[in-house]
């Protein structure tokens, strides 16, 4: 009798179990089905981030457009937001990020460069492993703590050579700037040139070329859809950096090219401006989404030149 | 006839490894000079605030007397910021990252997502504050508060979390889920219990790393207003705040009226800096530690 129970027991349980195991598989086939589309919903947030930063840019610069007209915007050479008769020419604020930029490419390009050329070509595997890494260090570094070191270092430095430099400038920013993408050109540079076959290098080697025309005739050539596109992606870089050329470049809106004066570039503009209380609504609130969509198709022009470069022109092995 | 005159070989090797050498020297210079400015960027930055970093000025309040001046509010305004944008950024990112590279039908849309991720990269970062501005403090009325503050920054640095948890995931072997399969797992039993444990190491290198570069970024936080005014402790998500590098930009601008001012710009910057490199530390930590190669 005892045995029969027991085997009844058993019986129940196998089909509860059976049961229960049906039930989780509905459940979990439920989630199954649900997951992707989660997933989906997850993955459009940055799809939306997109589209919000291209609506809000561009509706309110619309809606600045209808008050100063496009023409005048993009030619005018003089920007007083705050004078009673108030005028919107964006080309000075153009010109200081222009020449903010060119500045610090003739720091950052050579010297990035060459750096890139030493850690691929000539450091061995030991001193690449510690150089690296701190170069790295110097991408890492909040551009905030460079805006100080260019306000209160690089320009009382540049200021005791001559003396004719302002307090604020453009040159002062434009070099630590500089400094700054450097590390960025270093390392997208030397991994196009530690793509490129150590078989190239040996051709030459076998041909009598020393290192450095090795280097110049056939590495950098191999390189150069990387090492172009690494220059592009360093421009838009310096082109959208803000932090450094509002503190050390000061707010002056005067359209003029001597890099010892202050100039202002479209990013530090819409620092400040922005944290000058604007009122909504306002033609100068307006004027911030109109330069920072200026700025903002800047920098997509050239991440998709980067983009375009490093995939036409890559040869490969 | 002779192809090669080993006379004028012989004459123009010389100079050919000369310039080899010299050349060799420059490049290093150059490696170097990056380096050299960073150590005199800190050298620097130490040596005027180190002075002025004790513990009074880590626990104090803001103030306008330098003497008296804390910055335990912008500590704990960066704080609130960091609990905002890691729990964001990694429940978004990772959740993209599994969309993109387990679930999403190789093709023009999952091509089109990863376009749009690397040009949100190569987005200014002053434009996510317009962004914030417009989106999170203006229509959703949140105001200039922890809350849109910690959103913007998580939105600005999401295409890193994104690419970092796309990589991690890649680099799992198939064996692994193929094996998993062969169990009779699901797909998203696979993906939670053998891809995202595996992948775990990398995603959080990759997150610590995107959280260092939110919470140094101060242009988004200037146009979304945060106030240069003495403001209470922040105590929630809809608190007004400061941050670190708020703090120290305000304390550069107004260097010129205060000196003392640059001072507490470098005791703060020190104290950004020390909170970088811990976080990085951790990030390489958990890279050495935990990071399986198959």
């Amino acid at each position: 009798m005892a045995g029969n129970s027991d085997t009844n027991k058993n019986a129940v349980n196998v089909r509860e179990m059976i049961a229960e195991k049906k039930k989780k598989k509905s459940l979990s086939n439920y989630t199954e089905k649900f997951i992707p589309t989660f997933l989906l919903l997850i993955a459009s947030i940055s799809l939306l981030t997109t589209v919000g930063i291209i609506i809000t840019l561009f509706t309110e610069a619309i809606e600045f457009f209808k008050r100063v007209p496009v023409w005048e915007f993009f030619t005018g050479t003089v920007l007083k937001p705050m004078s009673q008769n108030p005028e919107f020419g964006v080309l000075p604020l153009i010109n200081g990020t222009l020449i903010s930029t060119f500045i610090a490419m003739l720091v950052a390009g050579p010297i990035g460069i060459m750096s890139a050329i030493y850690l691929s070509e000539y450091a061995s595997d030991r001193v690449r492993r510690v150089l690296k890494p701190l170069l790295e260090i110097l991408a890492g570094i909040p551009t905030i703590v460079y805006g100080f070191f260019a306000f209160t270092f690089v320009t009382p430095l540049i200021r005791s050579i001559f003396p004719e430099v302002g307090a604020t400038n453009i040159l002062s920013p434009g070099l630590v700037m500089g400094v700054m993408i450097i590390p960025m050109i270093a390392s997208l540079s030397e991994d196009a040139m530690s793509s490129v076959p150590n078989s190239m290098r040996e051709g030459a080697f076998a041909l009598g070329a020393t290192k450095l025309e090795t280097t110049f005739k056939v590495v950098i050539p191999a390189a150069l859809s990387g090492i172009i596109s690494s220059f592009v992606l360093g421009i838009s870089r310096a082109i959208g950096e803000t932090m450094i050329v509002t503190i050390a470049s000061g707010s002056s809106k005067n359209f003029t090219f001597d890099i010892t004066q202050s100039m202002q570039t479209m990013t530090a503009y819409i620092v400040e401006v922005s944290s000058g209380d604007a009122p909504a609504g306002s033609t100068i609130y307006y004027s911030l989404y109109a330069v920072a969509a200026t700025l903002f198709i800047f920098t997509l022009l050239m991440n998709i030149l980067a983009r375009y470069l490093s995939r036409k022109f890559r040869e490969e092995y | 006839m002779r192809y090669v005159d080993e006379a004028v070989v012989e004459k123009r090797m010389k100079s050919r490894v000369r310039n080899n050498s010299i050349l060799k020297f420059i490049f290093l210079l150059s490696t170097l000079f990056g380096l050299i400015v960073l150590a005199v960027l800190l050298v620097r930055v130490f040596s005027q605030g180190i002075a002025w970093l004790d513990w009074d000025f880590i626990t104090g309040r803001l103030s306008t007397d330098p003497a008296r001046a804390g910055i335990m509010g912008a500590i704990l305004g960066t704080s609130w910021l960091m609990l905002v944008v890691i729990p964001v950024t990694l429940f978004i990112g990772v959740g993209t990252a599994i969309y993109l590279e387990l679930y999403a039908k190789p093709g023009r849309f999952q091509n089109f997502i990863a376009t749009n991720i690397s040009n949100l990269a190569g987005v200014p970062s002053i434009v996510y504050g317009l962004l914030g501005l417009t989106i999170f403090v203006r229509a959703l009325d949140f105001g200039n508060v922890v809350l849109a503050g910690g959103l913007t920054l998580s939105l600005l640095v999401l295409p890193i979390v994104i690419v970092a948890a796309q990589e991690s995931i890649r680099a799992v072997p198939n064996f692994l889920s193929e094996a998993s399969y062969g169990m009779g797992a699901t797909k998203w039993q696979t993906v939670k219990k053998i891809i995202l444990p595996a992948a775990l190491p990398g995603i959080l290198t990759g997150s610590i790393l995107a959280l260092s570069r939110a919470i140094g970024e101060t242009a988004p936080l200037t146009v979304i207003g945060i106030p240069a005014l003495l403001i209470p402790f922040p105590g929630g998500l809809f608190d007004t705040f400061t941050a670190l590098p708020m703090q120290i930009y305000y304390w550069t601008l107004d260097a010129s009226l205060v000196a003392e001012y640059a001072y507490l710009a470098a005791a703060t910057i020190i104290v950004l800096l020390v909170l970088l490199f811990l976080l990085n530390s951790v990030a390489i930590f958990i890279r050495n530690k935990f990071q399986q190669r198959y």
